[in-house]
């Protein structure tokens, strides 16, 4: 395996890590407040589904992605008054909202475009295009004719859509606000003993909606990313249990952000090989099934869900609504 | 006169139909400590919750330092001056201590500022107070002395004149209980007001000015503690006489029932939590097991009840028993004549969504007067049964159908004791009997264990109550991080002998533990390990 084959499948690495790290990154504040938030999935969904709508009718990638983080953040308030004003079971409305979006998404795409559940496709400024860096080619034929550095700068570290680098943003940002501010020890404290930050005098109820927003708000990026970056349009459940591969990455990196870009990098990278089984093919010398390939990540998140990568403490008071003790 | 840093005019809470609290008033002057005592469910806790702005009266008016103040919810209590210390810590557990006292009281958006300025304030609330803590350590690290230090001080971090303490030594040594108070007695000389939530009447003759007596939603009385005594309190709090002693005659041991020889206990995560510790228990003969929580008494209590394995020895009327756990269980304990009331009678003696009577056949479901043929259970014959004992252990109400939960702490265990003592175990096993029950009920469980003792039967008590303890064992031995310390006899000890060895200090004066032991040593037991 050449160095440049190297380069291409980090490259889309980086790609398809991308909405698995913004939804990881959903899930830890989330969770961290301590709200489990199992509707990752139907989140990302919907919110794919409005983004590529809206950008389609608008022509423009960015208005999509409001309209797709104005979706997530609609199911993110009925997740958090289910689960937060009224006590309900988080893992129920998680579910139920992961239903709701598979069903709800395609039916509407269906009555406004009348395309088997598909928006139509994608283009021009109707999607994120990629950015080039300054000094780096483009073309096939001048990267693979270019010096190591030039190859590693052209393939790998430019020519993301703007997505990515806000998604890659996004860690040492999170990093920050959890350790280093005021809100991110609050928001850690109501996941760990929530009567703790109420006898102090700060809202439970107001932390752990904050908390939902925001997982809303990353939701909603990520899937505006799949179907207006990644893909050219919504496809029916393309979010393919990227929700869930999160939650898996989530527990993997112990709900922290720098371990999150982590794991979410090594599924990023084993969908990355499942789409390249030629090379697979020709480093170990025989054929490997591709099914196998595909199943790789969900294979991985099995493993870890059930417990065999060390041991990991989720946030103490993580899924418990919170009642005031009498 | 100085305006009462605290009045409570006329306050009433009810839940549903539970009246907590009926019409109460109270005055608390600065720079005194007032006692609040009362049985479990008298309405303390209600009371305090009001004034700390976590329930909304439904009538009656708080005035602080002469001034009407409404207290919707904490933020204005920490506003007014209100610090609570809760019985049950609210402290985050992997937090340390400069950020759980830093958390809702931040100075700004970002923590870098507020935590400098936490540490300085509490170098200086440390010198002042004999409050010093390690500020970087983390909550689940420290000792539970520690952690209501951190409670303290999070208090007066925030500005608090007012302390409220809501049954602070439930989980304290004595000498840790003894620095409490120390801390406490500093405060009040520097001006603040201190509420102390207790049903210990020792604790409030010992450090109170005033107390006011709570009994059923109602404030009975308040008096001067140097115009009053226990047996008045007591009388106050119950509302009939009673017997704060037990009653009881010297034993007159028999034949040894119970042999243990060199048990270890291990647990899951692989820590020894019993070093290996011998002891006897003869026919008609209590011995009482005293400690601190956590020192391997829980465990203890596991294996004899056959729920946790064991490597050692332990004969049961000279036969040996399986610690192993491949061949026993909870029942064939019970065949060998064992019977267990345990320590945590909501988790591990009831199920709490169930009848009375459904938990009174639980471990004795195999009874044949519990079966009406080879297939179904009598169910008749199991209510009547219940109905029975519920008479002779006067649970009230007496009525078999109604779930556990909804009979009072008091009650639940009288149903336990019930089910244990009429099976005419030889030996008994007793943890933490009279734990959240109340007086009148601490009386007649008490005289149960000893009539069952009278009967010639042995019994293994385990309390981390040291007046329990003393008044019921005829030998106490003192558990310290899984080795027994010592053995004494209650004629010839005290509670601050017991208390050194609680805290791992032997006659020898070598402490086995580390921290807060030579703490301890240092503030409480500098005077008394020279008697020793």
């Amino acid at each position: 395996m050449d160095y440049l084959a190297i380069l291409q499948i980090l490259d889309s690495t980086i790609r398809l890590a991308t909405p698995l790290l913004l939804a990881c990154l959903a899930g830890l504040y989330s969770e961290r407040a301590g709200i489990f938030d199992i509707g990752l999935e139907g989140k990302m969904l919907a919110a794919a589904f409005f983004s590529a709508a809206v950008a389609y009718t608008s022509g423009n990638a960015w208005v999509g992605m409001m309209a797709g983080i104005g979706a997530s953040l609609v199911l993110s308030a009925v997740h958090g008054i289910a689960s937060i004003t009224f006590r309900g079971n988080q893992l129920i409305s998680g579910v139920a909202i992961n239903f709701l979006a598979a069903g709800l998404t395609v039916v509407v795409s269906q009555s406004w475009f009348a395309q088997g559940g598909r928006t139509p496709q994608l283009s021009g400024d109707g999607r994120f295009n990629p950015i080039v860096w300054p000094g780096a080619v483009e073309r096939t034929r001048d990267i693979m004719q270019a010096d190591p550095g030039q190859q590693l700068y052209s393939e790998l570290i430019s020519g993301h859509t703007s997505l990515v680098y806000i998604a890659l943003l996004i860690v040492p940002l999170t990093w920050w606000v959890l350790f280093r501010t005021r809100f991110g020890l609050r928001l850690r404290a109501v996941g760990e003993n929530p009567a703790a930050v109420d006898t102090a005098g700060v809202s439970v109820v107001g932390l752990r909606f904050a908390a939902v927003a925001i997982a809303g708000v990353l939701c909603g990026i990520a899937g505006a990313y799949l179907a207006t970056a990644l893909q050219a349009g919504f496809t029916k459940d393309m979010t393919a249990g990227r929700g869930y591969i999160a939650l898996a990455a989530l527990i993997f990196a112990k709900w922290r952000p720098w371990y999150a870009l982590g794991a979410t990098m090594l599924f990023g990278f084993l969908q990355a090989v499942a789409l390249r089984p030629d090379m697979i093919e020709g480093t170990l010398g025989w054929d490997v099934q591709i099914q196998l390939l595909d199943a790789l990540p969900y294979i991985l998140t099995v493993i870890i869900l059930a417990g065999f990568v060390g041991k990991a403490i989720p946030p103490r008071a993580g899924g418990e609504p919170y009642v005031k003790e009498r | 006169m100085t305006a009462p840093a605290i009045e409570l005019k006329g306050i009433s809470k009810a839940f549903g139909p539970v009246q907590a609290n009926k019409d109460i008033s109270i005055r608390v002057m600065p720079g005194t400590i007032h006692g609040i005592i009362g049985e479990n469910g008298a309405g303390k806790s209600t009371l305090m919750s009001i004034l700390y702005g976590f329930y909304k009266a439904d009538a009656g008016e708080i005035w602080i330092n002469g001034q009407r103040t409404e207290i919707p919810d904490s933020q204005a209590a920490i506003g007014a001056g209100i610090g609570m210390v809760f019985q049950h810590f609210k402290l985050v557990e992997n937090f340390t201590v400069l950020e759980n006292i830093v958390l809702g009281a931040e100075d700004s958006a970002l923590l870098m500022p507020s935590l400098s300025r936490a540490r300085r304030e509490l170098k200086a609330l440390a010198e002042e107070y004999e409050l010093s803590v390690d500020p970087d350590a983390r909550i689940e690290d420290i000792g539970v002395g520690m952690q209501q230090r951190v409670e303290i001080l999070k208090a007066l971090y925030r500005g608090a004149d007012i302390l409220i303490l809501d049954e602070p030594t439930g989980v304290l040594t004595p000498a840790e209980a003894d620095h409490l108070f120390r801390i406490l007695e500093g405060l009040k000389r520097e001006g603040k007001t201190i509420i102390l939530i207790t049903h210990k009447l020792r604790e409030i003759m010992e450090i109170t000015d005033t107390v006011s007596v709570m009994r059923r939603g109602e404030m009975t009385a308040t008096v001067k503690t140097s115009e009053t005594d226990p047996a008045e309190l007591a009388e106050l709090m119950v509302g009939r006489k009673v017997l704060l002693r037990v009653d009881k005659a010297p034993a007159t041991p028999g034949a040894t029932i119970l042999q243990v020889r060199d048990l270890h206990v291990t647990d899951d995560k692989g820590v020894e939590r019993i070093k290996g510790i011998s002891f006897d228990i003869r026919a008609g003969e209590i011995l009482g097991i005293a400690g601190v929580a956590g020192n391997g008494q829980s465990e203890l209590l596991e294996v004899l009840g056959g729920y946790e394995v064991a490597r050692g020895e332990v004969l049961m009327n000279g036969e040996p028993i399986d610690l192993s756990g491949s061949k026993s269980d909870g029942r064939s304990r019970r065949r060998r004549g064992i019977a267990h009331v345990p320590e945590d009678r909501q988790r591990e003696g009831l199920i709490m969504d169930f009848a009375a009577w459904e938990n009174v056949a639980f471990g004795y479901h195999d009874d044949p007067g519990y079966q009406s043929n080879a297939l179904l259970m009598d169910n008749s014959a199991i209510r009547a049964d219940t109905a029975r004992k519920m008479e002779r252990f006067d649970v009230r109400p007496p009525n078999p159908a109604l779930a556990a939960k909804n009979f009072s702490g008091g009650n639940q265990q009288k149903i336990v004791v019930a089910r244990e003592i009429e099976r005419n175990p030889d030996l008994l096993l007793v943890g933490q009997p009279t734990r959240g029950v109340d007086i009148g009920a601490i009386e007649f469980i008490h005289q149960q264990i000893v009539a069952l003792r009278d009967q010639g039967k042995a019994i293994l008590l385990v309390s981390v109550e040291l007046d329990e303890i003393m008044s019921l064992s005829d030998r106490i031995a003192v558990m310290f991080d899984g080795r027994i310390m010592g053995e004494r006899l209650p004629s010839e000890t005290d509670a601050k002998e017991l208390g050194l060895l609680m805290a791992g200090i032997t006659d020898t004066g070598r402490a086995h533990g580390v921290g807060e032991v030579e703490e301890n040593l240092a503030h409480a037991g500098g005077d008394a390990a020279k008697e020793v």
